[in-house]
């Protein structure tokens, strides 16, 4: 549990979600989120990880419980959180460089600012030869990497990703697995990332919270104890495989019926 | 030559043959059948009366397209207008969408008559007829593109706290861009339709002289069917004018970014 005096950067207490007329998404789901870490959310389909970041960016108001971000309310702690989509959720019309600075541009921050902070981020994620292209001329994964520079021109304590990589081919999204993790190194944000993928989670996170569907509940948490820095050659050690053993065990006995036994580490 | 160049050749020299050959069969017509010229003018005749009266011609075309020009600016202006109104909310469209609709189902002929008693006969009048006649598309065409813009965008902008206004004007506005060119190019055709119907009622808006509809109808009560067939001509001609026009100024707004909008000629055979 989270020493009482840091204030976490997520907490939910008790939270239970259910859209209008629908069957309840989150049923109770307590969790704590301490700053620094990097959680992610795995799950089968309808489980509600996607709702748990609805709910911690305030885009949609939990049925009960609380919700606390950084000790704030969702919607007032929304100046250090971004969220990043599935798709690369780019505004077609703009440039790779105009696309970046959006949301410098909505906080109105300053022109010599923001043209500053978006160069600076495009050399980041190795863009800056396509500062001037438009989204349709870059591929999959360029467009999630220009995704991510525009997540982080804001200069976020806390990340949000729905699945950021899900619709990339594995070469690009082990690539980019990489470069999240070199840039939360450099920039020490906290990190809520969904995935369908245990490998992706198990490379990612500090820790993994596994949901079981109908309603969305924990099912289960793995603490990942794997050395930094976290390089490729990671995924191919006896450690990684027996965690992923593990993961997938408790995905699996997510989607049995009720009642059965629940492993945690 | 290029592939390019020479595919180009190819469409260019395939149309030349359909027009060629439309242009005999009507000149065998004419032989086989032995019409009459107040018929049935031939091809050579049309083509002699275009030339002869060029200069009456021109003055025609340039009424009824500024005619035009005005009712569809108007319309674009009006209708972008409307469609921002329309774009606030669901409650907004399901009150007032039946009388956009009610612009375009009922005829403009029938109410053509209306509005020149109302602004009385003249080249404004006209010009209103070519704006009511454009503004549905415009409408119809804009305000779908305001409304359908992805969720996740839109939760973007909330996320960091954008206003309704750069909500409006940097997502919904430029994301409506090429549905607003849709509604352009459908509404520039038949802004010529429009200021060519109330010529028809309005007759001459300038003394001795009248547009293209106008002409048309004294063309017609003259018997001069080769008159009346190269007023025809001018009058497809400024319509495919308007319509390239606004091709044109789309290409320009929108080839940088948008997936439709190529170079007109070049979505040809693949």
């Amino acid at each position: 549990m989270t020493p009482d005096r840091i204030v976490p950067m997520v907490e939910f207490e008790n939270v239970g979600k259910r859209y209008r007329g629908g069957q309840p998404v989150l049923g109770g789901v307590s969790l704590s989120v301490a700053k620094g870490e990097f959680v992610s959310v795995i799950g089968p389909s309808g489980c509600g990880k996607s709702t748990v970041l609805k709910l911690i960016s305030g885009l949609t108001p939990p049925a009960s419980g609380s919700i606390k971000v950084d000790g704030m309310a969702p919607k007032d702690a929304r100046e250090i959180v971004s969220y990043i989509f599935q798709d690369a959720t780019l505004l077609p019309w703009r440039t790779v460089e105009q696309n970046v600075s959006l949301g410098l541009e909505l906080e109105r921050v300053a022109r010599p600012t923001r043209a500053q902070k978006t160069a600076a981020l495009l050399e980041l994620v190795g863009l800056t030869h396509v500062a001037k292209s438009y989204p349709r001329q870059l591929s999959g994964g360029m467009k999630m990497r220009v995704s991510i520079a525009r997540a982080l021109a804001t200069n976020p304590r806390l990340l949000l990703m729905d699945e950021p990589f899900a619709a990339l081919d594995e070469m690009s999204r082990d690539h980019l697995n990489e470069e999240i993790l070199r840039l939360q190194a450099e920039q020490k944000w906290t990190a809520v990332f969904v995935t369908h993928s245990v490998a992706e989670a198990i490379f990612l996170s500090t820790r993994i919270i596994v949901l079981a569907p109908n309603p969305g509940r924990i099912h289960a948490e793995f603490s990942v104890d794997l050395p930094a820095p976290r390089i490729a050659e990671l995924r191919e050690t006896p450690e990684f495989d027996a965690l992923a053993v593990k993961v997938s065990h408790a995905l699996r006995s997510a989607l049995a019926p009720e009642g059965a036994a629940v492993a945690a580490s | 030559m290029s592939p390019d160049a020479r595919r180009r050749l190819i469409t260019l020299a395939n149309a030349a043959a359909v027009f060629a050959a439309l242009l005999i069969l009507w000149q065998l017509v004419i032989w086989i059948f032995g019409v009459k010229p107040y018929m049935l003018p031939s091809p050579w005749a049309v083509a002699r009366a275009f030339v002869d009266r060029f200069s009456t011609i021109l003055i025609a075309v340039e009424i009824t397209g500024e005619e035009s020009a005005g009712g569809l600016i108007a319309s674009i202006a009006a209708g972008v207008l409307v469609s921002l109104l329309f774009a606030q909310s669901r409650w907004v469209r399901r009150m007032l969408y039946p009388y956009t609709l009610l612009l375009q189902t009922v005829p403009i002929i029938a109410i053509a008559p209306l509005i020149l008693q109302w602004i009385g006969a003249g080249t404004g009048s006209v010009a209103a007829i070519a704006f009511i006649i454009s503004l549905a598309p415009i409408i119809f065409n804009t305000t779908q593109g305001l409304i359908s813009v992805d969720e996740n965008l839109v939760n973007l902008f909330l996320m960091h706290n954008a206003s309704p206004s750069q909500v409006l004007f940097k997502l919904r506005l430029p994301h409506a861009v090429p549905s607003l060119f849709v509604g352009m190019r459908i509404a520039g055709g038949i802004s010529v339709v429009g200021a060519f119907t109330g010529e028809l009622y309005a007759g001459s808006s300038r003394v001795g002289q009248g547009g293209l509809g106008y002409s048309i109808l004294y063309a017609s009560s003259q018997l001069q069917t080769d008159y009346l067939f190269a007023l025809v001509l001018a009058t497809a001609l400024l319509g495919f004018a308007f319509f390239f026009l606004v091709v044109f100024v789309e290409w320009y707004f929108l080839h940088n970014w948008h997936e439709s909008a190529r170079i007109p000629d070049a979505d040809s055979d693949s």
